[in-house]
């Protein structure tokens, strides 16, 4: 195994947990399952240059390039590449697909070994504790130990603050954006409110829809559009649509997409489906909304930090509602608390949760000023 | 471009008095580190290990790209969130007469700090009293450099009520400086002559041990 890469890099998927299964939080053990993930730039000789990026809820490790499955270039393009804040000059930048996901990584649509059939409803119900675990026993597969940033918005902070509590000593740096500690009681409830909607769909039929060559599109549909809204800030669609209407002078009085942002909606949900398995949306936003850090230290969120060496960067907007500020600053209190050190800006943009994949120049500097400096402090860029 | 290393040359002289007072290698925090000059300054010249607090995304911005570990937040909010006697020194500087409730500043730097390193600027000039006294108007000079309807001072103090504070709160005063409109630290003598002729007064402050 190659591990290095040109720009575009390439995709690979490693089979593991033959020899020694993943033990999930379920209790279950999972002794083979596949995880793809993509690479760019070189690895230097002591793999001391690793910068681990964990992709979103319905994302996937094709942050640059073409995807394969939507023809699309990649979801963070802005943010990783050559003489990008993530340089791919300097870094050998990895994104793995997590556990439990549909693009090429084991979950609900894949296989079971077992059986010979689509998992469905027998894959075992994963956290996002267990998509770590998972990337950290590839990362042991390609030899790499420490990670000098792991670096990820959205549910990919999540991630990157679950990697710093369970792998301190591996991790160097870490920058969540865009993040939270706890899936908070109206977190889960929108995601109930798409789970409900798939699992609503006639086709979804208990999640055996696979292997009877069905589909529950408009399920899924609905679920992509109640969650497109938290993703959004309220002034965002405002600017963006207000109450235009879609392709008419004046409201039709019926339910066609009078306005804009109806169209717009449905357009999200339709080319939704295309690119994402509806098992896979429960499965993961079950991860999400058992996530809470401070639940193993009675609630107290420091407790999952104490003694860290880890050094953090943490990000959030001012226009976000779904992870909003104040949980940010909640981290930043409790790592304060335990003596880490820590930085943090809350950045002013006003396109909601989704500014992290947006442009914007004040993210840019900050983790390309963050990487920098700390690359400095390890020798592994010279002092400019 | 951000990462040369920080001169004595780059920063505020009034910033520098306060760096006088550092032992290397210490742990230092400074509340409303603006643009992180200070912390970068204290960092290569005497190694400390250095954290800030500042409220502008300006100041943060630019401090996190210097490689410093500063968060954006309220300082008087925040310090709070910090544990006891966490730092060898908690920098506060020009910046107490901001606060909303400058005591329990001033108890919180003396909580989280060992020491606390306190700069504001002087009520009791003679400039001010002469603005203030003889043309009966608010002072704005090079310290307080804002008019009244925009200024963020809210609770300006003059070398004497600071130290009558300290007293109240049984703060001991290790070191009084008085600064200059220049910025370099003047003779004290005393505290007549500093709270007329200080521009800043700069307090180097303890717990009283109690017995």
């Amino acid at each position: 195994m190659a591990l290095e890469t040109e720009n575009d890099g390439f995709a690979e998927v490693v089979t593991l947990g033959q020899s020694k299964p993943l033990l999930l939080d379920s209790g279950v053990a999972l002794d083979s399952f596949d995880m793809a993930y993509k690479s760019w730039g070189k690895i230097n000789e002591d793999k001391s240059n690793v910068i681990l990026v964990c992709h979103a809820l319905t994302g996937d490790h094709f942050v640059r390039g073409i995807n394969p499955i939507t023809k699309k270039g990649g979801w963070w393009e802005n943010m990783v590449g050559p003489e990008k804040p993530v340089d791919t000059n300097r870094y050998f930048v990895i994104c793995i697909n997590v556990l439990g996901s549909c693009a090429g990584s084991t979950g609900p649509s894949s296989l079971n070994p077992k059986t010979g059939k689509t998992y469905g409803l027998d894959f075992p119900v994963i956290t996002i504790g267990d998509m770590v675990r998972a990337q950290a026993m590839l990362l042991d597969h390609l030899g790499i130990d420490k990670i000098f940033s792991v670096i990820g918005g959205s549910m990919g902070g999540m991630q990157v603050l679950q990697w710093a509590a369970d792998f301190p000593d591996r991790v160097v740096t870490a920058i969540p954006i865009a993040a939270t500690w706890r899936h908070s009681a109206q977190n889960i409830a929108f995601h109930e409110v798409g789970r409900q909607a798939i699992m609503a769909d006639p086709n979804w039929d208990h999640g055996g829809y696979f292997d009877k060559g069905k589909n529950p599109h408009s399920g899924l549909a609905v679920a992509r559009m109640a969650a497109h809204i938290t993703y959004m800030s309220e002034s965002g669609l405002t600017s963006r649509f207000g109450r235009n209407l879609q392709d008419r002078d004046k409201i039709a009085f019926g339910f066609d997409a009078d306005f804009q942002i109806e169209s717009y909606l449905r357009h999200q949900g339709i080319s939704f489906v295309d690119r994402f398995d509806a098992n896979s949306y429960l499965y993961i936003t079950r991860a999400m909304d058992y996530y809470d850090l401070s639940a193993d230290h009675g609630g107290v969120l420091a407790g999952a930090f104490q003694g860290t060496k880890t050094r953090f960067c943490i990000l959030s907007f001012n226009s976000d509602w779904l992870y909003a500020t104040e949980e940010s600053r909640h981290i930043v209190r409790s790592l304060n608390a335990v003596g880490a050190r820590v930085s943090f800006a809350d950045i002013d943009m006003d396109k909601g949760h989704d500014s992290f994949l947006l442009d914007c120049d004040d993210m840019y500097n900050i983790v390309s000023g963050f990487l920098q400096s700390e690359a400095e402090l390890m020798g592994l860029i010279d002092h400019e | 471009m951000n990462k040369k290393k920080s001169r004595a040359s780059d920063i505020r002289v009034d910033l520098l008095e306060i760096a006088r007072y550092i032992e290397p290698l210490s742990t230092v925090l400074d509340v409303g580190c603006g643009d992180g000059s200070l912390l970068r300054y204290l960092v290569d010249e005497k190694q400390v290990d250095g954290r800030g607090i500042e409220l502008s995304s300006e100041g943060v911005n630019k401090s996190i790209a210097k490689g410093l570990s500063v968060i954006q937040g309220n300082a008087e909010k925040d310090i709070t969130y910090y544990p006891d006697q966490s730092f060898d020194y908690v920098i506060l500087s020009q910046t107490l007469q901001a606060m909303k409730h400058p005591d329990q500043m001033l108890e919180q730097l003396l909580r989280v700090g060992k020491r606390a390193i306190v700069s504001f600027p002087n009520f009791g000039h003679w400039r001010v009293r002469y603005e203030l006294g003889i043309r009966g108007t608010m002072p704005v000079n090079k310290t307080l450099d804002y008019p009244w309807y925009s200024t963020p001072n809210i609770h300006f103090c003059t070398i004497r009520d600071f130290v009558d504070l300290c007293q109240k709160m049984d703060v001991h005063i290790e070191k009084n400086m008085a600064i200059n409109a220049k910025g370099y630290q003047m003779p004290f003598a005393n505290l007549i002559f500093a709270n007329l002729m200080a521009t800043q007064g700069m307090y180097v402050l303890t717990k009283k041990i109690k017995i």
